[in-house]
């Protein structure tokens, strides 16, 4: 295990500063139109002191309180996910010369180098959901891969869980064991740190920090131990692809489609879902076109639209593409599970519906059953 | 002569906010009249209402009688007809007077000092209604973009992109916190197709439908929703039955909550 260092309160400005100094730009949380959203900023008086978050599904509240803290919020509708891959951007441009030739050329990518700050465990191992998917896949996105490689991540520990975190669920915990350069765990008056990099090793000891005593070290550990005995949600399962790909035809996906909106907040928020589409924007003369991706959600008609043919054009259909991927099929494409627990889904759903209620409703049976066979040999 | 395409953008019942935003094109307007002419366009300046034309853009719902005869002449005359704004795509707020419950000939009477000079339909109905239209671009008013990209498609001669995704979806791009979610204000946003930039949430109000419905719209949930959020089922039907309170996908559970029904001339 890694030296743990205290860092008081009134010293986060150091750090801040020690990060700007090696020339990164800083994104980290502030309160913006009743959220937290990630943002640009160079001092700590931006962060969201003493503010609490309620979420319930379908509902969330952000307030001040009384209390000391800068992360004594869960998470925003969006944390990190709109730096790394971008809502919209452009891919490439292509000009028609006068003899009618035409030049194509990338989109200029020039990424400084990006410290995320005070990002949360869930969000970090999204992030490392979304490298697999971008960067070591067969097709590897440039404009991922070369912002992800100037990125220096500060980690800040969940000292508390919302009504709708469920990252134990999810086969995850409040505390980033991987994927930072620093990780933060606030106890009463600051932090205590660990680094989790060379170059995190270098900021902390330009700090010239004390090691944290046992009693702080005890603090932090119990605050994040904390946050996920307080987590009441969960999944059935951490590999739900088997239970869900035999119950296609659940009669729940209807039920659920009566509710769901089709209106693709869920993939909005979700810190893993990476769908995206293309298309052209021309300029008025049409010698000029610029190729745009943006952000695009199985819960459209266009994601299913195949030469001449929706494919999926009724809303249990896209719901239950949505996680039958998410929490199944994910598992064959990438090893892994597309869900971190983070619990977006349920908070930015319209209408409230709650991923692990669904998830439990449609594979309880076949999980029972298969665990009844298994303990009879 | 020149060969390029002739376009023209013609006005019927409406509040000429569509044409307008054609207008605000600025710079832009300039650099389309090196790729089509424009041969008429009241609001700009060139009147020439009877030319034959490859591409009429319509703002305004049919209203009047005149109109009844005006809408045949745009369609015998244009190679595409393209309906603009909610107005000429469903009807717009004036169809509202579709209602069985609306007396119009005491609105005219209550509104005109003559009204024996009004000469007008017990109904606003949606240029679709009357005519085959070839292109619906919906908003209230449109964006100024959307016209730019149908002619220059048009001009590629590719189908023009149309976009029917959930207002959500733009809202989230660009980051806005979801007013129903923080704040419980009823937003249309859900079953209202994106477009307009997210205009409303961006501000922290709900979306009013400008719009129209998106192409998936479960109504009779948001509606539910709705009502969790302490509204009554006429306030439900009423922010349904507004600016497009014609549109498939509005209209049928504004007219359960709202407990209303259409006039046999707007069905």
């Amino acid at each position: 295990m890694n030296q743990s260092y205290y860092l008081p309160h009134t010293k986060l400005q150091s750090l801040l500063d020690a990060i700007i100094e090696r020339g990164y730009r800083c994104v980290g949380p502030q309160t913006r139109g009743g959220t937290i959203t990630y943002d640009d900023f160079s001092q700590v008086k931006e962060l969201p002191w003493g503010y609490e978050d309620e979420q319930l599904p379908g509902q969330y509240t952000l307030k001040k309180t009384q209390k000391t803290g800068y992360f004594n919020w869960v998470n925003g509708p969006q944390a990190i996910k709109p730096e790394l891959f971008k809502p919209k951007e452009s891919l490439w441009n292509v000009t028609r010369d006068e003899e009618g030739k035409l030049s194509f050329q990338p989109a200029q990518l020039t990424p400084a180098p990006l410290c995320l700050f005070g990002v949360r465990p869930c969000d970090i191992a999204a992030m490392q959901i979304q490298d697999k998917v971008f960067i070591t896949g067969t097709y590897r996105d440039e404009r991922y891969a070369q912002r992800r490689e100037n990125t220096l991540i500060i980690a800040a520990n969940c000292i508390t869980s919302s009504n709708n975190c469920f990252c134990v669920g999810a086969g995850g915990f409040p505390k980033a064991e991987r994927g930072y350069d620093i990780a933060l765990t606030e106890i009463e008056d600051g932090f205590t740190l660990e680094f989790g990099s060379e170059q995190g090793s270098d900021i902390i000891a330009s700090l010239k920090l004390s090691e944290a005593d046992g009693s702080q070290i005890n603090y932090a550990k119990q605050r994040i131990q904390e946050a996920a005995d307080k987590q009441t949600k969960t999944l059935p399962g951490t590999n739900l692809r088997d239970a869900l790909m035999n119950n296609l035809d659940h009669p729940r996906w209807d039920a659920v489609a009566e509710r769901c909106l089709s209106c693709g907040n869920c993939t909005q928020v979700c810190p893993t879902c990476f769908c995206h589409s293309e298309e052209d924007e021309p300029n008025v003369k049409g010698n000029h076109s610029e190729h745009v991706r943006e952000w695009d959600s199985c819960f459209t008609q266009g994601h299913s639209y195949i030469h001449g043919k929706v494919i999926r054009s009724q809303t249990r259909q896209r719901y239950r593409q949505w996680l039958t991927h998410k929490l199944g099929t994910w598992h064959d494409q990438f090893g892994e599970s597309g869900c971190v627990g983070c619990g977006r889904c349920v908070s930015w759903c319209p209408v409230g519906i709650d991923i692990t209620e669904e998830a439990t409703a449609i594979c309880s049976d076949f999980i029972n059953l298969e665990n009844k066979e298994n303990s009879h040999g | 002569m020149s060969d390029k395409p002739k376009i023209a953008v013609h006005k019927f019942s409406s509040c000429d906010g569509c044409q307008l935003a054609i207008l605000n094109l600025g710079e832009k307007l300039i650099e389309l009249t090196e790729i089509v002419d424009i041969m008429h366009f009241a609001e700009a300046g060139p009147v020439n209402p009877h030319e034959k034309v490859d591409v009429a853009f319509v703002e305004g719902s049919i209203t009047t009688p005149h109109e009844l005869d005006r809408i045949q002449e745009v369609r015998s005359n244009s190679q595409y007809v393209v309906t603009i704004g909610a107005c000429a795509t469903s009807g717009g707020l004036q169809a509202l007077r579709n209602f069985k419950h609306v007396d119009i000939k005491q609105w005219t009477q209550s509104v005109y000092a003559k009204p024996e000079f009004i000469s007008t339909l017990e109904t606003s109905t949606a240029i679709a209604k009357h005519i085959k239209v070839d292109l619906e671009i919906w908003g209230c008013p449109i964006n100024s973009k959307q016209i730019i990209e149908t002619i220059r498609a048009l001009c590629f001669g590719v189908e023009p992109v149309v976009q029917k995704d959930s207002l959500c979806l733009e809202c989230k791009r660009q980051g806005n916190a979801c007013v129903m979610v923080t704040k419980q204000e009823p937003c249309l946003g859900p079953i209202t197709q994106s477009g307009c930039g997210a205009l409303c949430p961006s501000v922290g109000r709900g979306c009013y439908g400008c719009y129209g419905p998106d192409e998936n719209p479960n109504t009779k949930a948001l509606a539910k929703r709705f009502s969790g959020l302490g509204l009554l089922p006429n306030d439900i039907a009423r922010k349904l039955h507004f600016i497009n309170s014609q549109a498939k996908g509005y209209l049928e559970i504004g007219n359960e909550l709202g407990n209303k029904t259409l006039k046999d001339d707007a069905k």
